[in-house]
């Protein structure tokens, strides 16, 4: 039974880390329809530079967390601006393929700027394992759970209040009616890009300091994909959810099936989820279902 | 028709006033004797050039096979899949097991192997009867993860992470160890392919495939079967997959789990892209494109050795940055690809110097 909690508790951190990139992946898909393959990548470079500032140039991790994140939104910015305009209202395919070639160019720059050995994240938070009941839990989780929960709640008043959130969700409903209204959708694209950059490599910074950082980190952005479809791909509580339903499978299948057979299926499990989801319910647990006409 | 003509000049229009004229597959006779042509040269090709040029032009031959496929389903039929790496690895297995396991001949289990893989393409093809765009690249992509995780832990038919040690064919005694024979091989099926291919989509069965495309809904009401047609669109594929799999397989003579990852899916969607949708000569355009890439960076890197001795060690991030960099650039400027762009060349030659 421990076991069994144990390993809960630490699927629920790691799933609350796929929420968070599940949820600029979302975004993105929201407000223009694009599904962003490159997430992992952006999570990856993100991870880099805050790794990077705080060793190399001994910047205190609060600083240096800041800088990333401005860091990641412009790069965000960038990459809207010069690879994915082009492509609004493009077939599906160009967008999935000018995706797939912008995670291969920025997995080929992580490479370039910081090689392949996995490098360890100064130590942040402290060592000293908390203990919950029966179960330890080391302060890592607890402030990745309390990180992550704060910017759930701070983005869900973000579009529920703010302007630029009530933009991006009018435009997310009705492309055109957004447009007539004088909202810029350009820039609600940017924002999305930026946000979408933000969260993953907050989810990244967090995810190094439980794990260590090496390229395999982009691996994440597969991983979300069956979380924002069992969510539903348009939905936002649907890939918080999600988040956490794939990540505490896995780590349970990682802890129960996995020594029975050898290995890799917590790497599996989420497509498995995946193709069962799409074979019963295709729009997820909150999508929307999309009606075509002639 | 006046007698003065001039040789370079060519026909002004190039008029098709009956269907069978449209739906020709030489256009002209022009056309056939340059078709004729180019494929003396490629016959011809393997005594002329050094063995490592032949082995080169295998490789791309193969991958070849398996874009012509992968643009049966995704340019033809415009269902995409993210699921190529593992199609080719079940053509890859299915025929290493057949040869080695059941002692089946490799000119049985090269066809065979391909039947498989048609199967296993068909039952992955039946959710894109409710799945479409988005939600079937998903479904492939899991199709993808979950057949690679099958080669590495199904040991006991797999090998797992070690493989399996597969053996060239032989042919009435003789052994195509050669690069030269197994050039001819490849050249003979990746013609079969193409033409096979080039005349699929002037039957009925080709239409209607290309009508699932343009307007799958439109499709259905005009009365085509499009949970028929879809199936169809991924057996031929995966078949033609599956064939490319199993003759790569053979040639490599080893056949581990890394060959078939989701970076090849990646790189045969690359393939028909920077090749052209739609297109079969697009298709080999474009797997030879991708298969030299990196070999001409290899050799780019080696004659820049002395100025930047360090390239070495990042040039797999090099060469990431350079394929990831070439199918945006691609998408951007020419979304229709290589077949496109030497079209848009015959054109400006044949109306040069009175383009307007």
């Amino acid at each position: 039974m421990d076991y069994f909690l144990q390993l809960t508790v630490s699927g629920f951190v790691l799933g609350s880390i796929y929420a968070l990139v599940a949820l600029g992946f979302v975004l993105i898909y929201k407000s223009s329809d694009a599904i962003n393959f490159a997430q992992g990548e952006f999570l990856l470079i993100g991870t880099y530079v805050a790794l990077t500032l705080v060793s190399a140039y001994h910047i205190p991790f609060l600083a240096a967390f800041i800088l990333t994140l401005i860091f990641s939104a412009a790069l965000g910015l960038l990459v809207e601006r010069v690879v994915l305009r082009p492509f609004i209202g493009e077939p599906i395919l160009s967008m999935i393929m000018a995706t797939l070639g912008l995670s291969s160019l920025l997995g080929g720059i992580a490479h370039v700027f910081w090689g392949t050995d996995t490098q360890v994240f100064p130590q942040v938070f402290s060592e000293n394992p908390l203990t919950l009941g029966k179960i330890m839990v080391s302060p890592v989780y607890v402030w990745s759970l309390v990180i992550v929960f704060v910017l759930l709640g701070v983005f869900s008043l973000f579009f529920k209040y703010s302007r630029m959130g009530i933009a991006m969700r009018s435009s997310a409903d009705d492309q055109q009616a957004a447009l007539s209204m004088g909202i810029s959708v350009k820039k609600v694209f940017a924002v999305t890009w930026a946000i979408a950059a933000v969260v993953s490599s907050v989810g990244g910074v967090l995810l190094a300091n439980i794990n260590g950082v090496n390229s395999s980190l982009a691996s994440i952005g597969l991983k979300v994909l069956p979380v924002a479809i069992l969510g539903g791909l348009d939905s936002i509580p649907g890939a918080i959810i999600g988040g956490f339903i794939i990540g505490v499978l896995e780590s349970l299948a990682g802890g129960y099936i996995d020594p029975l057979v050898g290995g890799g299926v917590k790497e599996v499990l989420p497509f498995v989820v995946l193709v069962l989801i799409l074979m019963v319910k295709p729009y997820g647990l909150f999508g929307k279902r999309e009606i075509e006409r002639v | 028709m006046t007698a003065v003509q001039s040789p370079f000049a060519i026909g002004c229009g190039d008029f098709r006033v009956n269907y069978t004229q449209d739906m020709a597959i030489y256009k002209n006779v022009r056309v056939r004797r340059r078709v004729i042509f180019l494929v003396i040269l490629f016959f011809l090709f393997p005594i002329l050039a050094p063995e490592y040029y032949v082995s080169l032009a295998t490789m791309a031959g193969i991958a070849s096979i398996g874009a012509i496929g992968l643009n049966i389903l995704t340019g033809f039929t415009g269902q995409i899949s993210l699921g190529v790496g593992a199609f080719l690895g079940v053509g890859g297995y299915a025929s290493a097991l057949l040869t080695t396991r059941l002692g089946i001949p490799f000119w049985f289990a090269l066809p065979l192997s391909g039947i498989f893989t048609a199967g296993i393409g068909a039952l992955f093809g039946i959710p894109s009867l409710r799945l479409k765009g988005l939600y079937l690249a998903m479904a492939t992509l899991a199709a993808q993860v979950i057949i690679y995780f099958l080669f590495n832990h199904w040991d006991a038919l797999t090998g797992g992470t070690g493989g399996l040690v597969v053996q060239r064919p032989s042919l009435a005694g003789f052994s195509l160890d050669s690069e030269m024979s197994y050039y001819y091989l490849m050249l003979v099926i990746l013609i079969l392919t193409a033409l096979f291919t080039l005349n699929l989509f002037r039957s009925r069965v080709g239409r209607a495939l290309v009508a699932v495309r343009d307007r799958d809904l439109a499709a259905e009401v005009m009365g085509i079967d499009l949970f028929k047609y879809k199936i169809i669109a991924f057996a031929v594929s995966s078949f033609f997959i599956g064939v490319s799999g199993s003759l790569m397989g053979h040639y490599t003579l080893v056949i581990t789990p890394e060959n078939y990852g989701t970076q090849i899916s990646i790189e045969y969607l690359a393939m028909i892209l920077i090749g052209g949708l739609g297109s079969v000569m697009g298709s080999i355009y474009g797997a030879a494109f991708i298969t030299l890439l990196p070999v001409v960076l290899r050799e780019l890197m080696t004659a820049v050795r002395e100025v930047f001795p360090n390239l070495e060690s990042i040039f797999i991030g090099i060469k990431e940055i350079i394929f990831g960099g070439i199918i945006i650039i691609f998408l951007i400027y020419e979304s229709e690809g290589l077949a496109k762009m030497w079209r848009n060349l015959k054109d400006y030659i044949k109306l040069w110097p009175f383009s307007y």
